[in-house]
């Protein structure tokens, strides 16, 4: 399960060092005033915008402009889509430092991002770390240049938060595997090319250790999908169905029954990503407070309701400190001295700091905030991303998941 | 402040004299300072409320000028460092001068006193022999713009009435540094150098539930000479405004010492208590209660290292990050001291155990330089709203 917005890594909009004289900031800062198309800058309130202004890329994708294709199509060409990627693979070769200094860069003009990509966020890592030569040299590159969509095979209906207990069974044929079973809120996989899944290849092992990962072409025989509505009205999930389909044996990554240590490690990446979804420092509670000012308004310099005014200031506090707790994360790996277990942390209040934002946004909006559908009430984007944003604790590893995570892994608590 | 403070790093992480320090300071505390001398202090009725004997080694250390520029004496070093002194006197509760002295007057006096005060004060200060305390709340609950003790121009000097409270280290001070309002100005407050000893002011030790120094002062014609007064007439919030900020992300660094150790004896306790015939940590009710207060605990201390790198850098933003960090070293402190006292259960409610001197400091330091209201409400209006 994954979350269906599409702002990969943090956007503070604030450059941390403006006299630095590095000669790769100003190389960058110099490339993307020439090359980021001016309609892919967008202000902090249109940073919010819907999903439809995200690039997801694919085989299928019908961009939404011209403008959208250049940034994609430029961005890729240095790598930059995923700029800590081996040159050799298609990415942008880029340091840690480099990455952030991007990232500070594409903040600073408001930038679209070029490409929304589980290619990038999740499969990606997963490949340069356990795929073979000959899988990396054929799937990284179409995910840099986002000519393949991908979606993610994990959850089943019987297979949730106790994720490996899944059913869903790859028996072993002569050069093939042959698929059978279902899988359960697949972001996106009524769109997507590719399939990364999970699977079970000796049904007799305990639990972890009969699973394997599977790469595989969402038009083989046998795959259909069927989208779930959610309670927000959108669709972003489907029901995937398997029925006989035949996976050549080359497409199965690292060694076969031992699939969970790769599911763990792009479940890490994973919660990265969606911490890093919310990870919008200064700009977001802008938002939330500007929001509040304009349809409250101040009175003597206040905002007019001293509850929701504390409350909008509690929640930019708390979001600023998550903010510095992601750089901090970050500077520690670079350090050094990272721990992996970080990422449980920032899934778990990254999350749950989203959620108070969107209660707050609905608190300000009042009755208007209730509006479902037409002009007026913004086609409902209040309420359907609020409660859209229910789902964030739940995606992803639950919050308790993650609290289990970090008692067991961080606080050795026993049991 | 000077050029080479304002080049210093700003990630967040430490860098390796701070490291070093980190080590030493570490080391030191929790070998000569720690709970059951505080206990020794509080049982005993120490006069002073500190060990000078302590005193001596953290200045030998050159803990006293740490901040105070090398002309004067001092080391010249990062307020990352004063921090991590601040933190580690949280985990051990070492009772010193270090934060009224070292901390909040070396830095009102580097910035808001003449050339020639400094010469005069400096030295002396960080060489660890001139004590010092700023004096400055007159009501229960902080509030810098409502100060009222009057500074009235008398002759040559000024006159000095009305009242403080809560003011840390008063009672041993050698050097008070009082915040008065200049009669006749509204906006203008001034800072003077008063000595403890000055006839018509009677200093009052106020003993508190962290068996820590505070006292209250009762200003009465306290007559002081024009030298008396810190940098130029009616200019001093700015100089002010900005130590009361390198104070409070110092408090919360000393609550964010004071939260880790707490959770860290917590931690330890769940795992050796047994009830039911198994460590109640193997409990998920105890689990999450203990994961949720270590994520408050490490986004205070990204909180409280952002705003030490803030006052390093010469940051604009100070005043919000420095409101940041209180809120959420306070809250976390008071969250982890709280939940300490629950999970060990009976036990500690006890003064057998030192889980308790944690929760009283905690509430002490909360208060110090506004709480999390004062705060949260300063960053809204710092935020236009």
């Amino acid at each position: 399960m994954v979350i269906s917005l599409g702002f990969p890594g943090r956007l503070t909009g604030e450059r941390s060092d403006v006299n630095d004289p590095d000669p790769f900031r100003s190389e960058v800062r110099a490339w993307l005033e020439l090359n980021c198309p001016s309609s892919m800058r967008g202000t902090a309130h249109q940073r919010h915008s819907p999903e439809d202004t995200v690039c997801w890329g694919g085989r299928r994708w019908v961009f939404a402009s011209d403008d959208q294709r250049i940034w994609l199509e430029r961005m890729a060409e240095r790598g930059w889509t995923a700029p800590e990627w081996p040159r050799e693979f298609g990415g942008g070769g880029l340091d840690h430092a480099q990455a952030k200094v991007l990232r500070e860069e594409l903040a600073c003009i408001h930038a679209r991002p070029p490409l929304a990509s589980f290619g990038i966020s999740m499969l990606g890592p997963a490949l340069l770390r356990f795929g073979s030569e000959e899988q990396k040299k054929r799937f990284l590159p179409p995910i840099v240049r986002g000519e393949i969509r991908w979606c993610q095979g994990y959850s089943e209906p019987g297979a949730g938060s106790d994720l490996a207990s899944l059913q869903t069974r790859a028996e072993g044929r002569d050069d093939h595997y042959l698929v059978n079973g279902q899988k359960v809120w697949t972001s996106y996989a009524d769109q997507a090319d590719w399939i990364f899944c999970l699977v079970r290849t000796d049904p007799r092992a305990a639990k972890h250790e009969g699973i394997s990962f599977l790469l595989f072409d969402m038009e083989s025989g046998g795959v259909s999908t069927r989208p779930i509505t959610l309670i927000s009205g959108s669709s972003p999930f489907c029901e995937t169905f398997f029925d006989d389909v035949r996976v050549p044996k080359d497409q199965l990554v690292g060694e076969v029954n031992k699939g969970w240590n790769i599911a763990k490690y792009l479940l890490t990446h994973e919660r990265e990503m969606i911490s890093g979804l919310f990870g919008v420092g200064g700009a977001a509670q802008a938002t939330v407070a500007a929001i509040a000012c304009e349809r409250i308004g101040l009175s003597h310099g206040r905002l007019a309701d001293p509850g929701l005014r504390h409350d909008i200031a509690r929640l930019a506090i708390d979001t600023e400190a998550f903010a510095f707790t992601l750089e901090r994360v970050l500077d520690e790996a670079k350090a050094g001295f990272g721990s992996g277990a970080a990422s449980s942390l920032l899934k778990y209040q990254g999350t749950e700091l989203n959620q108070q934002r969107h209660e707050l946004l609905m608190a300000v909006g009042g009755a208007e905030a209730l509006g479902w559908e037409g002009k007026h009430f913004g086609e409902g984007a209040l309420a359907r991303g609020w409660l859209r944003s229910r789902g964030n604790s739940i995606e992803g590893g639950t919050s308790e998941i993650q609290l289990n995570i970090i008692a067991k892994r961080i606080l050795g608590l026993p049991g | 402040m000077n050029v080479e403070r304002a080049s210093r790093s700003t990630r967040l992480v430490y860098d390796e004299d701070e490291r070093l320090l980190d080590k030493e300071a570490g080391a030191f505390l929790s070998e000569h300072a720690g709970p059951a001398e505080l206990r020794r202090l509080r049982d005993t009725h120490d006069p002073d409320g500190f060990s000078r004997a302590l005193w001596r080694q953290m200045v030998a250390l050159g803990w006293a000028g740490l901040l105070v520029d090398e002309q004067y004496g001092g080391l010249g070093f990062t307020y990352a460092g004063a921090g991590i002194l601040s933190e580690h006197c949280g985990r051990t509760l070492a009772a010193s001068p270090l934060f009224a002295t070292a901390i909040v007057a070396a830095t009102l006096i580097g910035r808001l006193a003449s050339a020639q005060q400094r010469q005069q004060l400096l030295p002396a200060l960080a060489a660890g022999e001139r004590l010092c305390a700023l004096a400055i709340d007159e009501r229960a609950r902080h509030d810098p713009s409502a100060i009222e003790l009057s500074a009235t121009a008398d002759g040559s000097g000024f006159r000095l009435d009305g009242a403080k409270c809560f003011v840390v280290d008063a009672h041993v001070a050698d050097l008070l540094l009082v915040v008065a309002r200049s009669a006749g100005e509204t906006a203008g407050l001034d800072v003077f150098a008063v000595p403890r000893q000055s006839p018509g002011l009677r200093v009052e030790r106020t003993l508190l539930l962290d068996s820590r120094n505070a006292a209250n002062l009762h200003f009465d014609d306290v007559r002081v000479g024009a030298d008396a007064m810190l940098g130029e007439p009616g200019q001093a919030w700015p100089a002010l405004e900005h130590t009361l900020d390198v104070a409070r992300v110092c408090v919360a660094a000393e609550l964010l010492g004071i939260a880790g150790e707490a959770f860290a004896r917590t931690v330890e306790y769940l795992k050796q208590r047994r009830q039911f015939g198994r460590p109640i940590g193997e409990f998920q009710a105890l689990q999450h209660r203990a994961a949720r207060l270590f994520c408050e605990i490490e986004l205070a201390r990204s909180a409280v290292l952002r705003a030490l790198r803030a006052v390093d850098a010469a940051d604009l933003r100070l005043a919000a990050l420095a409101s940041v960090a209180k809120v959420k070293a306070g809250d976390a402190a008071s969250l982890a001291v709280n939940e300490a006292v629950q999970m060990h259960g009976g036990i500690g409610m006890t003064d057998a155990i030192d889980i308790g001197l944690f929760m009283k400091r905690a509430a002490s330091l909360r208060q110090l330089f506004g709480d999390s209201y004062y705060h949260t409400d300063r960053y809204a209006t710092l935020a236009g709203y």
